[in-house]
């Protein structure tokens, strides 16, 4: 028999809690057991970066990890990121204006990463935001939108 | 007066991007149905072998499993394949091209004799992936290794081992094309020079794997397949032929889709509805990271031997290319990839004598399909090596070899002697290369380049800067439909039969749609990817949306407006002819303080309202199947600068400029990102991605730590440039603009790594070339042990 465990985390400012397999990932907890599927399985490896969140603020590849670790966190996903009232957020708001996006896979898993981020507030330029986002793989943009997008929001020092 | 154009032409916000910021978008893998399974396949350990021992019986018990299947278990359930998805080749061309093509049958599932790594061997179906993957660790399987073909040279040699038992001598498919007298003309030719040159294989990797979802209704019979295909409708009457079930009995819906970048129909994708319907569940295959490196979208994979004649000022008097396509075990799509390349291989230049031919080569592997820049890719490389070759042999620039070998923009449009894949004549319609390849030198500025080279080369740094150019046969038949209507509402909602992946269709043709009729873009709605839309749809692939799609939707809508005018007129007692729609509004010409609204005049027109002209039915719908005369050439010229660390091999992309010609562009912000995505899948394809396999046929490339895609720091900053020359082959003046950049990418990027180390000679052959690899080109051309292409004069 596999263990079970209930998990409770506090996802988007709210405090859910299911039960999981102790073998589940942290993502298939999230998009299976909390219908959260914004957050995206793209190798399940840890490399491609999609299924990035962020964990009590600092980025995690939600792939790599168990939900039973995250037990008692503060998780952020990409369904956190508009308001209730469904306004964007200004990330989102500069992905859409910079043609950031297009297949949109990929897309949660940048959002998350670029949040992290821009609460360091970096004052780098184009090389070490490239550095940054080289974590995560997009074959559609050929990041260089999402660069432009990113250099805006680091020019306009969203946090 | 005809409406203004306000929205052809101008970079409309995407209507896709609101869902998916905000991880709103439904992929596969985010469906849930009540009472859904979940399905894992076992896959074949070793490239070719006897199945001696296949045990399922402990997976069988295992606690959450409900089913597990193997060969046998399908009989009498399900078909196997028996032909390509892609042979339509005119029979002009079958015939002209002396081409021959092997028919095969695949097993969905192995029967005794696996062929390739990762074919499937069974399948499991529980309550959750992590029970099915349990499953699979519990079948007892054993297999009698055969010999293994793992590369051509091993397919051709005599004697060599039988990949598939339908494939005589290892040989898929070959034919043989010529134009003018290229055997005569290389014979006289000043200067020979004959060469190898090799293409890596690659994955085409979409972000998103494969994922099927199927609904059955077990008490109608009927099935709902969700899968991320570029092509519902095709893979709807395969499900129906295999299923033996009547195509509107299938509804097929592409669901979001996480990119794509190559098509086909896979037998997972007909075994899973064929199984949901077996067990009267609905269930879930969601591919991992592993299988879709193994099993999914591989491409390139050639070996070009050329042989060039040509005189003292570098211009090419006779190209004659033998090129073999390591095919795999299976050859789905018949010709698509060779004849491609043969179609595209003189590119921009003007060589009058040609001779192609092409070998598709039976190995151990998975198939080679269609991905983003098929078959052109490696077409455009050969043809820009061969420039490199010529320059090197010459002592001329290899920019001089280029300006003497474009086909002046004074002779278009330009007949290049052969037919395309579709019958007809491959004649460059519009376009203007020398124009295009001088306008790339005036914004690179090659004098200003040269200088610094030569500077920075005193100082030990190595910068060189390489050239591409590319047509692509964008918009392939044999048609697309659009059905365009009006609601009560006054709202307009078009479907179409393709699907999108990132392409932005729901913007774009939106955009037509309402420049066609002449209204608001926000009335505007467009739905595709889903077979209860519209009855016959073509689908995503060959760069043709914009074409086909775009074109049936403009046809569509005029078809809509002319409806919408007669019922005004009826109504207004006017004459139709009299009457304009503009911004959503029917005016009496030169009397807009009179006006209908599109609500008003679909009301009027709803069945049994009475207010349709005599005779005429009800509804404002319409739908009609473009069908384009034959494919447009879009184009495009590229310069990379390249910095090359000698010591290390590595190589910088330190600036990169497109020039591109692809018609009438519907919404520039658009048609760049697509250059952007199709560079850096360039990028990728020269520097850093290779599917390997050793000479047991074991996958070595199974995970993105060892398959490498470009990634922020890979790809640089993409300058790109516009000529516009639209075609007068289809309505609306567009080409496609998909694939094209992925074409030149690693052409460019190879001819800027040359130049950047001249004057020794780098024998760069081969792609992708990795750090290495660079390395090791560079040592032999250092201590002079470089095999030199062989040239003779005579």
């Amino acid at each position: 028999m596999i263990e079970k465990s209930v998990v409770t985390i506090r996802v988007n400012g709210n405090y859910l809690n299911a039960e999981a397999d102790v073998r589940m990932t942290l993502a298939d907890f999230l998009r299976d057991r909390l219908d959260l599927t914004g957050t995206h399985l793209g190798c399940e490896h840890g490399v491609c970066g999609s299924c990035t969140i962020l964990l009590d603020g600092r980025s995690v590849r939600s792939c790599l990890m168990l939900a039973v670790q995250a037990d008692g966190a503060d998780i952020e996903t990409v369904e956190g990121l508009a308001s209730p009232d469904g306004e964007l957020h200004p990330i989102q708001e500069a992905f859409a204006r910079h043609h950031a996006l297009q297949c949109g896979f990929c897309t949660p898993g940048f959002l998350m990463a670029v949040k992290e981020y821009l609460s360091e507030r970096p004052d780098g330029g184009e090389a070490e935001i490239r550095q940054r986002l080289s974590g995560n793989l997009c074959r559609c943009t050929g990041y260089q939108n999402i660069v432009d997008a990113v250099i805006e929001l680091v020019e306009s020092g969203v946090a | 007066m005809e409406p203004s154009k306000r929205y052809v032409g101008a970079s409309v916000a995407r209507r896709e991007d609101r869902r998916l910021l905000m991880g709103a978008g439904r992929f596969a893998a985010d469906l849930k149905l009540q009472g859904m399974a979940e399905v894992a396949f076992l896959r074949s350990p070793v490239a070719h072998g006897l199945v001696d021992v296949l045990d399922i019986d402990e997976a069988r018990e295992l606690e959450g499993v409900l089913a597990v299947y193997t060969a046998a278990d399908l009989e009498g359930k399900v078909e196997s394949f028996t032909r390509p998805f892609y042979k339509n080749v005119d029979p002009e061309v079958e015939r002209r091209s002396d081409l021959q093509i092997a028919p095969y049958r695949a097993d969905l599932l192995v029967r005794d004799r696996v062929i390739r790594l990762d074919e499937p061997l069974a399948v499991v179906v529980a309550n959750d992936r992590y029970i099915a993957e349990d499953a699979l660790e519990l079948i007892q399987l054993d297999i009698e290794p055969l010999p293994v073909v793992s590369d051509v040279d091993a397919a051709l040699a005599p004697g060599a081992p039988e990949v598939n038992p339908d494939v005589p001598g290892n040989i898929h498919a070959r034919f043989r094309i010529t134009v003018g007298q290229p055997d005569q003309a290389l014979a006289t030719s000043p200067h020979r020079l004959t060469e190898t040159i090799r293409y890596g294989r690659s994955v085409g990797s979409p972000m998103e794997t494969r994922g099927v979802v199927v609904q059955p209704d077990p008490g109608r019979g009927t099935l709902t397949v969700w899968a991320n295909n570029q092509r519902p409708h095709l893979l709807r009457t395969y499900v129906a032929e295999m299923l033996r079930m009547a195509d509107d009995d299938i509804r097929v819906v592409a669901p979001e889709i996480g990119g794509s970048f190559g098509g086909g129909i896979y037998a997972e994708e007909i075994l899973v509805a064929a199984l949901a319907r077996d067990l009267r569940r609905p269930l879930r295959w969601i591919e991992d990271r592993r299988e879709n490196l193994g099993n999914a979208r591989h491409s390139r994979d050639q070996i070009h031997r050329i042989e060039v004649g040509f005189d003292d000022e570098g211009r090419i008097l006779a190209l004659k290319d033998w090129f073999a396509l390591d095919c795999g075990a299976y050859n789905p799509f018949a010709i698509t990839i060779p004849y491609n390349t043969a179609s595209h291989l003189r590119n921009q230049f003007r060589i009058d004598n040609f001779e192609c031919e092409a070998v598709c080569v039976a190995t151990n592997k998975l198939q080679n399909t269609p991905v983003r820049g098929a078959g052109r890719v490696v077409a455009v490389f050969v043809m820009d090596r061969i420039v490199d070759l010529v320059a090197d042999e010459t002592g001329l620039d290899p920019v001089e070899i280029r300006r003497r070998n474009l086909i002046p923009g004074d002779l278009m449009p330009y007949d290049m002697g052969m037919l395309y894949r579709d019958g007809a004549p491959i004649e460059y319609d519009t376009g203007n290369f020398t124009e295009q390849f001088e306008r790339l030198l005036a914004v690179v500025d090659l004098e200003g380049f040269r200088r610094e080279q030569a500077s920075l080369k005193s100082s030990g740094r190595f910068i060189g800067i390489g050239f591409s150019s590319h047509v692509e046969g964008s918009g392939y038949g044999p048609f697309e439909g659009a059905k365009v209507r009006v609601d009560n509402t006054g709202h307009v909602t078009v479907h179409t039969g393709t699907t999108a992946h990132g392409q932005s269709h729901e913007t774009t043709l939106a955009q037509v749609c309402a420049d066609s009729l002449g209204v608001p873009i926000d009335t505007v709605t467009v739905r595709s990817g889903d077979t209860s839309l519209i009855p016959h749809g073509g689908g995503t692939f060959a760069s043709r949306v914009a074409v086909t799609g775009g074109s049936a939707v403009h046809m569509t809508s005029e078809l809509v407006k002319a409806k919408i005018l007669a019922v005004a007129g009826h109504m207004l007692e006017a004459d139709p002819r009299d009457l304009e729609l503009v911004d959503g509004l029917v005016h009496p010409r030169g009397a807009p303080d009179i006006s209908l609204s599109l609500s008003e005049i679909a009301q009027a027109a709803a069945p049994g309202s009475g207010g349709l002209p005599e005779g005429m039915g009800p509804g404002i719908e319409e739908q009609s199947f473009y069908v384009p005369p034959t494919v447009v050439f879009a184009s495009g010229s590229h310069a990379a600068i390249v910095e090359v660390d000698r010591e290390t091999g590595v190589v910088e992309i330190v600036r990169y400029l497109v020039v591109d010609e692809c018609g009438r562009v519907i919404n520039p912000m658009v048609v760049d990102g697509q250059q952007h995505g199709g560079v850096a899948h360039g990028v990728g394809n020269a520097l850093l991605e290779q599917v390997i396999y050793d000479s047991e046929g074991q996958l070595l490339t199974g995970s993105f730590v060892d398959y490498l895609l470009p990634t922020a720091t890979d790809v640089p900053r993409i300058e790109v440039e516009h000529q516009m020359y639209p075609t007068e082959r289809n309505p609306i003046g567009v080409k496609g603009v998909g694939e094209g950049a992925t074409s030149s990418a690693p052409a460019a990027i190879a001819s800027a790594i040359v130049d950047a180390l001249r004057p020794l000679r780098i024998q760069l052959n081969e792609l992708p070339v990795s750090p290495a690899g660079l390395r090791k080109l560079i040592e032999e051309a250092e201590s002079g042990a470089a095999p030199m292409s062989a040239a003779t004069s005579s």
